[in-house]
């Protein structure tokens, strides 16, 4: 117990958590509004979106590779499906919109995984290129314009109340989606396959020694492919959460969201080398930004005070995260040394 | 002779026009611990490859436990009973032990998901095989490499294996982990299990193996029993050619010394270390892998700095807390790991070998002389005989000892005063090895002071003028290697 | 034919843009002749991609030392509005600014570069921070300091005779972004080929730890890189104020993945250590021919553009693939 004990004050985990705590008690100080009920559910419901994408981007890096066209491919999934259903005239269940979007999400992922996987090209340059396609697509070949009106299937998903929170002091309310359960499905489910199936495992291995996961009988194309699939599937499903809660399609302003997300799932302890870093970790990671990002209000900095502050959190946070790792490759000489 | 595990007859690849494997055969009993040597590229691990089904052979048939082997993958031979550790030990740094030991099985059993119950079960019972007391919670990563080799063997042994091919297994261990190592083996070879050792260490060869068997450019050579090899013999046949050692004995020495260290310290790796060097004299030091010597070369050349002590040239103290610094002063360092630290592999030998003296390239404006570099280049490549067409190349077209010349030229160029190598020949094949002491003696007598830092003994007793042993960070002995005997050494190293 | 071959052997990359570029030109003469080989077409498309190009050229160096410089943006942003705040404090918004005081605010852009870019070093070579994410810090760190500054919106008054400078032709014809362009890229070419940084730069990008063993100083040459790469990214600034005549913190936000394609484009390794200034040069030519021909037709939406640039880029990777690929499957 003692040494669980041990190895967990030693993860990186434990200090994005404890930082998380300073954060909250310091603007619990400064407004007394940070440990209510509707800051809580305001910050969730901030995370929703940017959660999925991050344990997208988690699977990515994981196995040694990076993934920057995620929110292309989120934008244009959630652009076609929406188009589809009002296209039809669909005033049905919002389960639809998710099945044509992550249907369309994974064919795209599939295009990242099969040129990643199989060609075994560089993950970065092609993710750059397939961002490139995806949104020249959606903008060229589907004309995509904002559409300020969808179906009312997803309208009502994005807008019913999961939790409601009201603010006694200030009477604010604010509301918690049910998205908030796609986004605990993911991470459910995510944790569930990297924990416990042969395929999750494969992505840690790859990512720790892609030449012996071939050796020790694990597909690596294959497993690189599918993972593609699947991470073409969460950002998809983000991209349609987001459309609901926004209650509008806007095909631009998912554009740009994936440099926070990296540094935010870097943040959480997951190493870019690959192989290294637990989905609570980029979790929390991202989790963080978005604390950053959503307490400036609540300090009484002015909003336009918002990037500074995210990127000195960003700056500060890989450079003592980098400057940890030069330590305690330091005490480990010395460890070993002592030992023998 | 017992009926063999296995019999390789007449085995032929080749890759291209390339003959890999011209006709070579190698027979195994069971429960023999057989020794594979030869040089690089002399396709033993080519054969390795062959009998554990990474690659097709062309020719030759092959027996293993009384079957005949048709066309095999990897996967039927380790249901066979043969397991190959590689020098990486292809295990997983970001995984941990008890994971690392039952992915195999786990990936075997065609079962979709993990039960970690029964990954702890297979571990405990992997591990219980060698009584290895070893932490099955602890990333790969922060084993030493000894544990890790552990771990590989374990895995290896879960699979009923018959034979287990070990590749260079010594490398990186230090002499107390290999008489553990060697413990082991025979244990296993106590159970029945048969060991094929890759080795080109002849020290090693006599110490563990029954019989022996040496390639040379794809052919078989010789095999025997370890019995009737000698030293001799066993350099001769793994390089076709007889050496005729030239012991060092320096000509003209400077009177006095052009490098000292004084009571240098750095904490955690060595202490009050004082020694000096006189201009062409070859001084080595030697001691055990964790005795510091490492840490004592990349201190003088200032990717270390000490943190107390003085380094003195010419008797006058310098400062050295960067390679800069150390190469101002005229010191060159040729590195331990040449693929890793002295070589830029995918660069061309022409950059390799003027990179360290790039600045003094330079034309009175700043610019950089090209014609001159070029100069350079073709200047070392005659002079050291790199054997290439075209110096702008990359350097991995070249063999093991091509490139050690290569960072040997880097150095030299610079016109250094002292030469600091550390492990000058690992990795390098006998006849680029005696080269490349020819060149250090040859350098010595011209007025170079030589520091030969190596647990190589013959090396350093055949090279060096005097001898110094480090042992947990101190100097605990110095011999005049022309009285020294080999015994002595390894009892003051050890 | 001899003298091709060995050319196209030894610079693949650039032949390889060289090829598509010839065509899409005679792909352009047979349908769009009339409107794209003209004159002024080729003066507008020569006034157009020095911005981005002077980032794709710094962040060119910067990649090749295995790294990537994502502050490019930010920085150029930062250029601007402290060359309006400064234009502004001494000659008042509606002032008029002698043409000669140009020269202090090239200067003054050289100097947010400098100071931007030896942060991205420090953070790089002294705490070891990967790249990507120190970069990308700093991006949004001075995004910020900007969005702070300008209070989030465009300032566009300010002495405009700034703008006049970037936005004139040399005799007429030759626009002045080109020939500042061209100046730079000289310098890096002069840089990369003609000093001892080229060849530093290239071995360390291939092992840093090699590069630190020779005795090459590696922080000053991390530092040098990105100081390098910013002050490019603030030279495209100055380019991007008279483009805009105005200045805002998020102008031209998706340069950062445009100068990053035309580098990769261009046939710079993301490992490092390998890349030439021909192949960035040739892909940011190349690309901008092909925006300029697609916006030649009428019916084809502009966004296309986007599309075809990734699709080139893929395109260029899996004609290596094939390519290379045959060579190495039989000798292993």
């Amino acid at each position: 117990m003692n040494k669980k004990l041990k190895s967990t004050f030693k993860s990186n985990e434990i200090y994005i958590f404890l930082i998380i705590i300073a954060l909250g008690i310091l603007v619990q100080i400064r407004s007394g509004q940070f440990f209510t009920g509707n800051n809580m559910v305001d910050l969730l419901s901030a995370m929703i979106v940017p959660g999925m994408f991050a344990v997208a981007e988690f699977l990515a890096i994981i196995a040694g590779g990076i993934d920057v066209s995620f929110p292309a491919l989120a934008s244009l999934s959630a652009y076609a499906s929406t188009r589809i259903l009002l296209d039809q005239n669909y005033d049905g269940n919002v389960i639809l919109a998710f099945v044509i979007a992550m249907a369309i999400g994974a064919l795209l992922g599939a295009v990242n995984g099969f040129l990643i996987g199989y060609l075994n090209l560089n993950a970065m340059i092609v993710t750059l290129g397939t961002s490139s396609v995806f949104q020249g697509f959606m903008q060229g070949a589907l004309r995509a314009k904002q559409l300020s009106v969808i179906p009312s299937g997803m309208k009502e998903f994005g807008t019913n109340s999961f939790i409601t929170a009201t603010n006694k002091t200030n009477n604010l309310t604010s509301i918690l989606p049910y998205t908030f359960i796609i986004l605990l499905i993911v991470c459910a489910v995510m944790f569930f396959i990297l924990r416990y199936t042969i395929f999750g495992r494969g992505i840690y291995a790859i990512g720790g020694n892609p030449v012996s996961a071939h050796t020790v009988g694990f597909n690596v194309k294959r497993t690189k492919f599918f993972m593609y699939i699947i991470i073409g599937m969460i950002a998809a499903a983000g991209g349609i959460c987001r459309v609901c809660m926004m209650q509008q399609m806007h095909p631009t302003n998912m554009l740009g969201m994936e440099m926070n997300i990296i540094a935010g799932v870097v943040l959480g302890g997951v190493a870019l080398t690959g192989g290294a870093g637990t989905l609570i970790g980029c979790i929390l990671g991202t989790f963080l930004i978005i604390l950053v990002q959503n307490s400036m209000i609540l300090l009484g900095v002015p909003t336009t005070w918002s990037n500074v502050f995210v990127g000195i959190v960003i700056v500060v946070g890989v450079a003592l995260s980098a400057y940890q790792s030069i330590r305690t490759e330091k005490t480990k000489k010395k460890l070993v040394k002592e030992a023998a | 002779m017992s009926e063999c595990l296995l019999k390789a007859e007449h085995i032929q690849i080749s890759f291209g026009n390339v003959h890999a494997l011209k006709d070579v055969s190698l027979e195994i009993v069971p429960g023999e611990i057989h020794c594979l040597a030869g040089e690089n590229g002399c396709g033993k691990s080519t054969l390795i490859k062959i009998i554990s089904g990474v690659h097709q052979r062309n020719g030759g048939t092959i027996e293993f436990d009384r079957k005949k082997l048709e066309k095999i993958t990897p996967i039927d031979a380790i249901n066979m009973g043969i397991q190959v550790i590689y020098q990486d030990f292809s295990l997983f740094p970001n995984l941990t032990v008890a994971e690392n030991l039952a992915l195999n099985s786990e990936l075997a059993s065609g079962k979709k998901t993990i039960s970690w119950k029964n990954v702890r079960k297979i571990a405990e019972e992997a591990i219980k095989k060698i009584n290895m007391d070893i932490d099955l919670d602890e990333k790969v990563s922060r084993l030493s490499v000894a544990q890790k080799q552990m771990v590989a063997i374990s895995r290896a042994l879960m699979f009923n294996a018959k034979l287990i091919i070990m590749d260079e297994p010594t490398t990186a261990l230090t002499k107390k982990e290999v008489d553990a190592l060697f413990k082991i083996i025979l244990k296993l070879k106590e159970q029945g299990i048969a060991i094929l050792f890759i080795s080109h260490k002849l020290n090693e060869v006599f110490e563990i193996s029954d019989r022996f068997t040496i390639f040379r450019n794809g052919e078989m050579v010789a095999t025997g029993s370890t019995g009737e090899l000698d030293d001799k013999k066993f350099t001769y046949y793994m390089t076709g050619r007889e050496f005729a050692d030239k012991t060092f004995i320096p000509e003209k020495v400077t009177d006095t010394p052009i490098f000292e260290l004084r009571n240098l310290s750095l904490e955690g790796s060595f202490e009050n270390i004082s020694l000096s060097l006189r201009g062409g004299e070859i001084l080595g030091i030697t001691g055990l892998l964790d005795s510091g010597r490492t840490e004592l070369a990349l201190s003088m050349f200032g990717l270390k700095p000490a943190t107390s002590g003085e380094i003195i040239r010419n008797g006058k103290p310098v400062k050295i807390t960067n390679p800069r610094e150390a190469i101002a002063s005229k010191i060159g360092y040729v590195p331990e790991d040449r693929l890793s630290e002295g070589l830029f592999l995918q660069r061309s030998i022409g950059d390799n070998i003027i990179i360290s003296e790039i600045d003094s390239l330079k034309k009175k404006n700043g610019q950089f002389d090209l014609k001159k570099r070029d100069e350079e280049v073709d200047r070392w490549v005659k002079e050291f005989e790199i054997k290439t067409k075209n110096p702008e190349n990359p350097a991995t077209t070249l063999s093991g000892g091509n490139q050690q010349r290569i960072v040997l030229a880097k150095w030299l160029a610079c016109n250094p005063d002292v030469l600091i190598l550390n492990g000058p020949t690992v990795g390098v094949d006998i006849g680029s090895k005696h080269d490349i002491h020819a060149i250090l003696q040859r350098l010595a007598q011209k007025g170079l002071g030589v520091i030969i830092i190596s647990d190589d003994l013959p090396e350093v007793i055949q090279n060096c003028s005097r001898l110094l042993v480090i042992k947990e960070g101190s100097i605990v002995a110095e011999y005049d290697t022309q009285q020294v005997k080999e015994q002595m050494i390894i009892d003051a190293m050890m | 034919m001899d003298r091709v071959k060995s050319f196209y052997s030894k610079n693949r990359e650039v032949s390889r843009l060289i090829i598509i570029m010839i065509a899409w030109l005679v792909f352009m003469l047979l349908t769009q002749a009339g409107k794209f080989f003209t004159g002024a077409n080729f003066l507008t498309m020569a006034g157009q991609f020095p911005e981005y190009g002077l980032m794709a050229l710094g962040g060119m160096l910067c990649m090749m030392t295995g790294g990537i410089d994502l502050s490019v943006v930010g920085t150029a942003n930062m250029t601007t509005i402290i060359s309006v705040y400064v234009m502004n404090w001494i000659f008042g918004v509606d002032g008029t600014m002698p043409a000669g005081f140009s020269v202090v605010i090239f200067l003054i852009a050289v100097l947010t570069g400098c100071v931007v870019g030896a942060f991205n070093g420090f953070l790089i070579s002294e705490l070891k921070v990967p790249p990507i994410l120190a970069t990308l810090g700093v991006n949004q760190l001075i995004t910020g300091l900007c969005i702070v500054i300008t209070g989030g919106s465009a300032v566009s008054s300010f002495p405009k005779q700034f703008c006049d400078i970037f936005s004139s032709n040399l005799f007429g014809v030759i626009p002045v972004r080109v020939i500042v362009f061209i100046l730079v890229a000289v310098i890096i070419w002069f840089m990369l080929e003609r000093s001892t940084y080229g060849t530093k730069l290239r071995l360390y990008g291939s092992s840093a730890h090699v590069a630190e063993f020779s005795g090459i100083n590696t922080k000053k040459l991390v530092f040098k890189t990105y100081m390098t790469s910013s002050v490019c990214a603030s030279i495209g600034g100055l380019m991007m104020l008279s483009t805009y005549a105005s200045a805002r913190a998020d102008y031209g936000s998706n340069y950062t993945m445009q100068s990053i394609l035309l580098i990769v484009l261009g046939g710079v390794s993301p490992n490092g250590g390998k890349g030439r200034l021909s192949g960035v040069v040739a892909a940011i030519i190349l690309l901008k021919f092909i925006e300029s021909g697609i916006n030649r037709f009428r019916s084809v939406s502009t966004y296309y553009v986007t599309l075809i640039w990734g699709a080139v880029l893929i395109l260029a990777l899996v004609i290596d693939y094939f390519s290379a690929r045959p060579k190495k499957v039989k000798v292993k």
